[in-house]
């Protein structure tokens, strides 16, 4: 097919190459350009969990995927239109990954023999030239050559022109998918202009000469570029961002709503670690980032910053969490502030600590010892991360009790364009601590005096008169002494369910996403599933289907209508990144017969498989009751 | 504009008066909560000396707080009438680092066991000393486990009956101020229940360092460990097995004062003042020195099992040297971005370097 300037809806392309290939900036510059042109997106980097695995290898392929488009994209696409090969290995890799009929741009000079082998292709067998790739549009390029061809002047030593390659892919697709050069460019001046001009200087002429390449060579002669046009966005001014900027960003803007110092209290995991190196930099907002000798530490330490007065947060991942929990039970029994960041990862134990997977969450609701309720968040997509983090440290600080924000690798890492707010558009956090008592006749201090919302008042060393002991032993309720009392205690045990349940009055009603309020069939969603479930259900009520999508973002507790809600409808279906966990706890609160999708292999849900699944569940359904 | 947060503002409108402290007893900083250790437990002089020493270090008790882990030794806090938090086993050195970090202006103290510090909470207590967060760290080493009813911990000397060693220990002991110095601490010292005036000295010493002040006090458990200290704490004992440091001091002890401590090389040997040594040999004791130091540490054989030359145990400071805290640093490197990093517009933070407009 040989059209003039092909319009696409939308485009999936994917980066793959050896881990120091650099296919993660690659991506996330052609995002950015992508992104400033006006195309909705989405982005899924891939990468493995070694620093350095061998190269050449299958395990050591790093790669990044993004779907853009003029219409609304959700999801980084399941099947990719373009996929960038960078040797043999990254081919073997992602293969599946791509469309019958898509197109393989891959370098040659990863498919020699040394390149083969590694990638543990059979003795003699090169896919490039034994028709196995039949199905597909091969391109193939020596872009070792290319770069040689294009540098080779310059002088640089064989490391420094070898790094440049991925600038010549990302000029040929720049060109493929009609995209300027010069975010990049001003990007590669940034980066390396003032110390090292040649090297922004030999990224560039790569860059161009990838590009120029498009304009020239004689195999993309069949074909033109593909055009895709600006996504139809609300109006407003955009920048893209990733889930774990956007949950740093939420912590500085609430911390600066609540005009309060923060304490992050943490230890370095994947991929939570992002938010330790987001947050350092920070610290002109009033924010102290400490890097702790363990999880242990990190949560203990924002649990003494937040007895002194600041907005204790600690984050972590899966197994991070476990360690910290003996400590959050601390927090809830002290009924201080305290933001708990997990972002989880495919488990158990150490697991698969670059993919993703949402099988914490019972953990969070359950996972300490005793009676320990909590509330908990999760934001729905990357740039959702921004209000749930401001929503986290808004009811922890409201409420005086640990708020655990359940995030998850994909969302951590993916990106999409976002319509920011302006500080003024941010409601304040009030904040009001224990008065001091200077006269011996006013009333002595009662540390766990509450008010209507059960909420004890935040009274913090340094205040005259106030002082007390707080501790883990069970207290005396107001008093807040030591008591071992067995009605105290049933009577504690309540109170500290009822303030968390009374959270519900403080937060918004669950509203339906898309669809009617009452009908066939809902799908209830959480975290980082928003988007595969949104187009999923798009595409449903498009063809006819009675179908509505409800997704939480408030889980503890739940917001109070959601019962009324889910009994709306004649079937609730759960799709989880995890063997079924939220879909138990609505069966076990609402005593409903909720059905469960779940799939944990590391990745998002595809588009197509869920469709797939719920179209098998609704029939089911159907078919059972016909 | 820089960020002055509540906390600034709180700090600065609750600032006290140090001119114009109340007129404090011990008694003022006693709680009103009963309490409860076992009679006779060595806890109660510690206690009573710790009340005793609040009104000398010159700080409003607003601004006191006291943190402990679990253990007999951690309820501490819940009797001193200071801001405290009573948390969980091991932890409190992390607690405190967050609050002394986040609130330089507290003085704060950490009271743990030899179990809550040396066992599930080692890892901590060695980081604070390296740290050298500036706080003051009482360790209650009593040899056991109080609270769980009389099991070693890893201060019990090799052999121990217990009930979780009914054969004897074949544990290896730790030895705490060695580890202390091991981990860079920058105070080390070391006092008994027993000799209250001199713990109350030390509990002032500690208060007056800056940086991880780490106090070991010996104190008995009357119900799972009675006499551990015996050689040191009896009176008449006291004098051959224990010796008190004084800075500039040579190390002399004895019932007669004649005995003494001197420096073959790095080799220490005990010796009898008279015809041969007189005092102008001995080692001159020098807080600074951390050779030293950790010479001194290693005066630790447990006498009953010795043949031989036993040295007696030091009290006193064995080491205190000046050097960087860690909450002052962090705290520094806060101001410095206030000052130097212009305008903390959070508008500019949250658009970043690129935008589009979508009209
Ligand atoms: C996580 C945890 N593990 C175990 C315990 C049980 N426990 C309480 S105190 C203690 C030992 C305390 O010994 P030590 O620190 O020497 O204090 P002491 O009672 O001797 O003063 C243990 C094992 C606990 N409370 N928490
Ligand atoms: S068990 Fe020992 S340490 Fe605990 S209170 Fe009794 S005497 Fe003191
Ligand atoms: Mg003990």
């Amino acid at each position: 097919m040989s059209t003039k300037d092909q319009v696409h809806e939308d485009v999936t392309i994917r980066f793959a190459g050896d881990s120091g290939d650099g296919m993660q900036l690659t991506g996330s510059l052609f995002t950015n350009t992508t992104a400033l042109l006006g195309n909705d997106l989405r982005t899924l980097p891939e990468f493995p969990a070694e620093i350095r695995a061998p190269q050449g290898t299958v395990p050591g392929v790093s790669s990044f995927q993004l779907q853009f488009g003029s219409r609304k994209i959700l999801t980084p696409g399941d099947e990719c239109d373009a996929l960038v090969v960078m040797n043999s290995a990254a081919l073997k890799a992602n293969l599946s990954l791509l469309k019958k009929g898509g197109t393989i741009i891959a370098n040659t000079a990863g498919f020699d023999k040394k390149n083969l082998n590694l990638a543990k292709y059979p003795e003699g067998v090169n896919p490039l030239e034994d028709g196995s790739l039949d199905d597909y549009e091969l391109i193939e390029i020596d872009v070792n050559k290319m770069v040689k061809e294009a540098i080779g002047d310059m002088g640089l030593g064989y490391k420094d022109e070898d790094r440049t390659k991925n600038m010549f892919v990302l000029g040929l697709l720049y060109w493929m998918y009609s995209r300027p050069l010069d975010s990049t460019i001003d990007f590669l001046n940034l980066k390396f202009g003032k110390k090292k001009p040649e090297i922004a200087d030999a990224n560039i002429r790569v860059l161009k000469a990838g590009y120029y390449y498009g304009e020239t060579a004689e195999i993309f002669s069949s074909r033109s570029q593909i055009t895709v046009e600006q996504a139809d966005l609300e109006p407003g001014t955009y920048r893209n961002i990733t889930g774990n900027e956007a949950l740093v960003l939420g912590l500085v803007a609430a911390a600066r709503k609540a005009n309060m110092p923060m304490f992050l209290g943490t230890y370095p995991i994947t991929p939570a670690s992002d938010v330790l190196h987001g947050l350092a930099q920070h610290k002109k907002f009033g924010i102290t980032t400490f890097q702790a000798e363990d999880e242990i530490a990190a949560c203990s330490s924002a649990i003494g910053a937040s007895f002194g007065g600041s907005i204790g947060v600690t984050s972590s991942s899966g197994p991070g969490i476990a360690l910290k929990g003996e400590a959050i039970g601390l927090a809830v029994m002290l009924e201080l502030p305290l933001v708990v960041l997990n972002i989880q990862r495919a488990g158990p134990s150490t697991g698969m600590p670059t993919k993703t997977e949402q099988a914490d969450l019972m953990q969070a609701v359950y996972g300490r010892n005793g009676e320990s309720p909590l509330l908990i968040v999760a934001p729905s997509s990357p740039a959702d991360c921004f209000e749930m983090a401001f929503e986290a440290v808004r009811i922890s600080l409201e409420h005086m009790t640990p708020v655990i924000f359940l995030s998850d690798g994909y969302i951590a890492n993916g990106s999409e364009p976002w319509k920011f707010p302006k500080e003024s558009e941010l409601a304040n956090i009030n904040v009001e601590f224990e008065k001091p008592r200077h006269a011996e006749e006013d009333e002595p201090f009662m540390p766990y005096r509450r008010d209507d919302r059960l909420v004890r008042k935040w009274a913090i060393p340094g205040t005259e008169g106030i002082e007390h002991r707080v501790g883990g032993l069970e207290k005396e309720d107001v008093t807040g002494n030591v008591s071992y009392d067995p009605d105290n205690h049933q009577k504690m045990t309540n109170i500290r369910r009822d303030k968390r349940d009374l959270v519900a009055n403080n937060i918004p009603e669950q509203n339906i996403d898309q669809g009617n309020e009452t009908g066939d069939v809902l799908i209830l969603g959480w975290g980082g599933t928003y988007g595969s479930i949104k187009t999923v259900v798009h595409q449903l009520r498009r063809e006819g289907m009675d179908i509505s999508h409800a997704h939480l973002r408030y889980i503890n507790p739940f917001p109070k209508n959601l019962e009324k809600l889910l009994k709306g409808f004649n079937q609730v279906i759960v799709p989880e990144i995890n063997d079924g966990q939220l879909v138990r706890l609505i069966r076990s609160e609402f005593l409903i017969p909720a059905m469960p999708i779940n799939k944990v292999k590391g990745r998002p849900f595809g588009v197509s498989e869920l469709k797939q699944e719920i179209l098998d569940l609704v029939g089911e359904e159907t078919a059972t009751k016909s | 504009m820089s960020v002055q947060t509540l906390i600034d503002n709180f700090v600065k409108e609750n600032e006290a008066d140090l001119t114009a402290l109340p007129d404090y007893s011990g008694k003022d900083f006693s709680s009103d909560q009963d309490v409860r250790w076992c009679p006779g437990c060595g806890d109660y002089t510690i206690l009573k000396q710790v009340q005793n020493a609040m009104p000398e270090l010159g700080i409003a008790k607003k601004d006191i707080v006291f943190i402990s882990g679990i253990g007999c030794s951690s309820r501490f806090p819940y009797y001193m009438d200071t801001f405290g938090m009573h948390s969980i086993h091991g932890r409190a050195p992390a607690i405190a680092t967050g609050l002394k970090t986040s609130r330089p202006d507290l003085t704060v103290w950490i009271i743990t066991g030899d179990g809550d510090s040396l066992s599930i909470g080692a890892n901590h207590f060695a980081q604070l000393l390296r740290r050298n967060v500036n706080v003051n760290l009482l360790l209650f080493n009593n040899e056991i486990y109080g609270l769980t009813k009389g099991q070693y911990s890893p201060a019990s000397p090799k052999g121990m009956v217990t009930k979780s060693t009914p054969y004897g220990s074949i544990d290896n002991p730790f030895n705490p101020l060695a580890l202390s110095l091991g981990a860079d601490g920058s105070f080390v010292a070391r006092a008994m229940d027993r000799d209250p005036k001199h713990l109350k000295e030390m509990i002032l010493r500690s208060h007056k360092h800056q940086g991880t002040s780490m106090l070991e006090i010996y104190q008995n458990c009357i119900v799972f460990n009675d006499g551990a200290f015996e050689l040191f704490t009896d009176k008449k004992t006291r004098p051959q097995e224990a010796i008190y440091l004084e800075h500039g001091e040579p190390l002399v002890f004895g019932k007669e004062k004649d005995r003494g401590v001197r420096l073959d090389g790095l080799k220490p040997e005990v010796v009898t003042l008279g015809d041969d040594f007189s005092k102008d040999d001995l080692w001159v004791h020098d807080e600074q020195d951390s050779t030293k130091a950790h010479l001194l540490s290693k005066f630790f054989e447990h006498p009953a099992n010795g043949e031989g030359v036993q040295f007696p145990r030091p009290f006193g400071v064995l080491y205190a040297i000046d050097r960087p805290c860690y909450d002052e640093g962090v705290v520094a490197q806060v101001q410095h971005a206030k000052e130097t990093q212009g305008e903390a517009n959070l508008d500019a933070l949250i658009q970043g370097n690129e935008t589009w407009v979508v009209k």
